[in-house]
């Protein structure tokens, strides 16, 4: 009946409302090898074209180039939701001689983000936080190699706990359907032995229809992504257009799930688990790296808090909130202690002039 | 399934023999002068003309275990003596004694007086060769996964590299650089191939990889030392064995965008001493116009930072062969797909990859260039990648040790001195 009825049912139209209204923002990592696909990628899922004015340098300028960050912004809307893209790319990973290392400015830039976050949160005005942190990082394997080369392995060690990684093979149509099985195995079984974490996919709920969980297990199984990217619309002999490669020997479609992953990758990253994706950066490694940052911060003794588990917002607030970044406060503290201790001194010496005065005096007096 | 021409090897030895019968004491190099163009001429006609060959022979190809005693060098191997090192004079204080060789002959035509027999000559070479056989040494260098064992198993149409031995496949990438040579006989219509093929593991898969290449320039030198040790003994072996690297593939990765720096320095530090042939492998991740775009810039980094490649440009002897090679280097690199599985196409069995969205079949012209590489490896240039390597690069590298020796062969020679050791440091190469 009627009066059983209050109405927040309606709640989660209320906060879509609003949601759609402020629109997303999402920010994406793409990081590999140059010349595994990562911009056709990105143009492809996204089906933008972020990379128009790039300038591909030649390899004897390659030689001397240092690993840069550089960010590509794009405003996607579709069915009137808006979606602030950010891509952040790193060309020149893996390109010089010697990479020992160059997984640093990519490190030192997540955590950057992380660090600004922190400070935004922790300021006065909170209203309008820009949320630059990367909340995914799109991994791309070669499909030439063997598995994963020492030099990925390091760079996944270095970020595995700071960004979500979904781990991708690039240029999939280099490897016939057996080949792609192998080396999927060999790449699962090397994240395991080197324990890297990537990002998981939740659990679907029990209650989620056979279908969806049948598309869910499928999707798991499929990690790596085996995916080919491409722009370009072939026709295919009479068929209707697809986007794909036109070999001579065939065309790769490049929406076909038989042909490549790209589907599934697309329907995981976009459709289903974009705003995971963000609570687990914002819940787990933001807030594990302002539990560490903080920790560092307090005085020894304070408790232990390097666990990975999530942590609720009350055990935070018994530590003192920084106003300043780490480095300033201590400057400041000990700035202000060097005050102190002068004017100390000063006192002291001007106690003791009126000392000697008064005497002075004094002995004056009596002559 | 294609032969290999291993029998053309003889042809393209019979056009050296052509010049002995033409020149006189004439100085400069065996392989250079019109008169080499005139016989190179000489022998295609002779081939187009020459009865087809009996098919009836089955062409066998057998893996025979190595033998064990070198077989006598056959009479043309000792030409090289008749060579001054023209190129190499103002290092080496005297040229070597020129042998006996008659006065240019008054060109009597044979057919006036009857028929003598000289072309026969031709005949009895091919057969000295065919029954010493030839050696050839291949090095494949590139990055762990990009094929190259594949390859070279599909060129030689037998089971030749690390790929078909024992070797686990699943091994741990090696942390330095580690050189791996494995020797088969080869047998086609007759003719004996003794390949020896030099794998590089490890090189480009570190973190790290400065100066990757230098456990790879050591080899190549040793070898030349190997043989020039054995060349200035007193009591020499009439046939010396030759272990030198004749051919050094190098396999790019097909990133579509440039060579990598790794691949510039290697180039750029062995173009010098070995002939290097860069192949684009795993060319099935390109379509038709990448492909010709990355070739194109390929060509073009190689060019700007003066790379030569194997057919070097300097070493063209005559317009014919310009033409010819310059041809083969507009197409160069070679873009090739690997592949030792068989599929049915069109009712043929093929060599090729099975994919989902078709069949790349590896000796298709329309699919990947493996059938370039393959004649010109192997039908038409092998003979000129060892003589290149004996001439050239070998040549260069025995005059840099007689100087540093000072002029005297090295080794227990006319004044007991010994044989330094062979350089650390590779020798640098006189331009």
């Amino acid at each position: 009946m009627d009066k059983e009825y209050v109405g927040f049912a309606a709640l989660p139209n209320q906060l879509h409302r609003k949601s759609v209204k402020k629109g997303f923002d999402f920010t994406l990592m793409v990081a590999g090898e140059s010349g595994l696909g990562k911009s056709t990628l990105i143009n492809s899922l996204f089906l933008t074209n972020l990379y128009e004015d790039r300038q591909l340098p030649e390899a004897s300028a390659r030689l001397t180039r240092t690993l840069t960050i550089e960010r590509r912004g794009v405003e996607i809307e579709e069915g009137g939701i808006k979606v602030k893209l950010t891509v952040v790319d790193t060309p020149g990973f893996g390109d010089s001689v010697d990479c020992s290392d160059c997984w640093l400015p990519v490190v030192r830039f997540i955590e950057e983000q992380f660090e600004q976050y922190l400070r935004d949160e922790s300021g006065l005005n909170r209203k309008n936080i820009q949320d630059s942190r990367v909340h995914c990082c799109l991994y791309f394997i070669s499909p030439f190699g063997r598995g994963l080369r020492p030099l990925d392995v390091a760079f996944l060690r270095a970020v595995h706990e700071k960004v979500n990684i979904i781990p991708v093979i690039g240029k999939a149509d280099a490897l016939m359907p057996k080949e792609t099985q192998a080396l999927k195995q060999k790449i699962r079984d090397q994240l395991k032995e080197e324990e890297i974490n990537i990002y998981q996919f939740p659990d679907c709920d029990s209650d989620e229809d056979e279908d969806f969980k049948r598309q869910d297990a499928e999707m798991k199984e499929s990690i790596p992504f085996a995916v080919i990217g491409s722009c370009e619309v072939v026709r295919d002999g009479g068929t209707r257009p697809v986007r794909g490669r036109r070999y001579s020997w065939g065309t790769v479609e490049v929406e076909n799930p038989h042909h490549c992953d790209f589907l599934n990758l697309r329907r995981m990253l976009v459709q289903t688990h974009l705003q995971d994706l963000k609570e687990v950066t914002h819940d787990l490694l933001y807030e594990g790296y302002r539990a560490s940052c903080l920790q560092s911060l307090a005085r020894p003794g304070a408790r232990d808090r390097t666990s990975r588990s999530k942590l609720s917002r009350q055990s935070a607030t018994e530590i003192p909130l920084p106003m300043l970044p780490l480095a300033e406060t201590e400057k400041l503290i000990r700035e202000k202690d060097e005050e102190l201790r002068r004017m100390q001194e000063m006192l002291e010496k001007m106690q003791a002039q009126m000392q000697q005065s008064q005497t002075q005096g004094e002995q004056s007096d009596t002559l | 399934m294609g032969k290999l021409r291993l029998r053309q090897i003889p042809d393209q030895l019979k056009v050296i023999e052509l010049i002995i019968q033409k020149r006189g004491p004439e100085s400069g190099p065996l392989t250079q002068g019109s008169a080499y163009a005139r016989a190179r001429a000489e022998a295609r006609r002779a081939r187009a003309t020459s009865p087809p060959p009996r098919d009836s022979r089955a062409h066998r190809r057998s893996l025979l275990p190595r033998s064990p005693a070198p077989r006598p060098r056959p009479s043309l191997e000792g030409l090289p003596e008749a060579r001054t090192d023209a190129a190499m004079s103002e290092l080496v204080p005297e040229p070597r004694p020129k042998p006996a060789v008659p006065m240019k002959p008054v060109s009597i035509n044979s057919n006036l007086l009857g028929y003598i027999g000289i072309d026969t000559i031709i005949e009895q070479m091919r057969k000295k060769t065919m029954k010493t056989g030839f050696d050839f040494n291949i090095m494949v260098v590139g990055q762990s996964g990009l094929g190259k064992s594949t390859l070279v198993n599909t060129l030689f149409k037998s089971q030749v590299s690390r790929k078909a031995s024992s070797w686990n496949r699943e091994e741990k990438i090696p942390k330095t650089v580690e050189i791996k040579a494995i020797g088969h006989v080869i047998e086609e219509g007759g003719v004996k191939m003794k390949l020896t093929v030099i794998d590089t593991p490890g090189f480009g898969d570190q973190i790290n990889n400065e100066n990757c290449w230098e456990p790879i320039e050591k080899y190549i030198n040793e070898q030349y030392e190997k043989f020039l040790k054995e060349e200035v003994n007193i009591a020499r072996k009439k046939r010396i064995p030759d272990t030198r690297v004749h051919c050094c593939l190098y396999f790019i990765s097909p990133t579509g965008h440039s060579l990598r720096p790794l691949d510039l320095e290697f180039m750029k530090h062995l173009s010098k001493v070995v002939n290097i042939i860069p192949v684009i492998a795993k060319a099935d991740t390109m379509t038709l116009e990448e492909k010709s775009e990355f070739k194109q810039r390929v060509r073009k980094e190689l060019e700007v930072n003066g790379i030569e490649f194997y057919p070097q440009k300097e070493f063209d002897e005559d317009l014919e062969d310009k033409t010819e090679n310059d041809k083969i280097r507009e197409s160069m690199p070679f873009a090739v797909v690997g592949s030792d599985k068989e599929y049915q196409v069109n009712g043929k069995r093929v060599l090729g990859r099975k994919t989902p969205w078709g069949i790349i079949e590896v000796e298709n012209l329309n699919h990947c260039e493996f059938a370039l590489l393959r004649d010109f490896v192997i039908r038409t240039h092998l003979q000129d990648l060892k003589e290149v390597t004996h001439n050239i690069h070998y040549e260069t590298y025995r005059a840099k040790r007689l100087n540093d020796n000072g002029g005297l062969p090295p080794g227990e020679g006319l004044l007991g001195t010994v044989l330094p050791p062979v350089p650390a440091t590779p020798c640098p190469t006189a331009e």
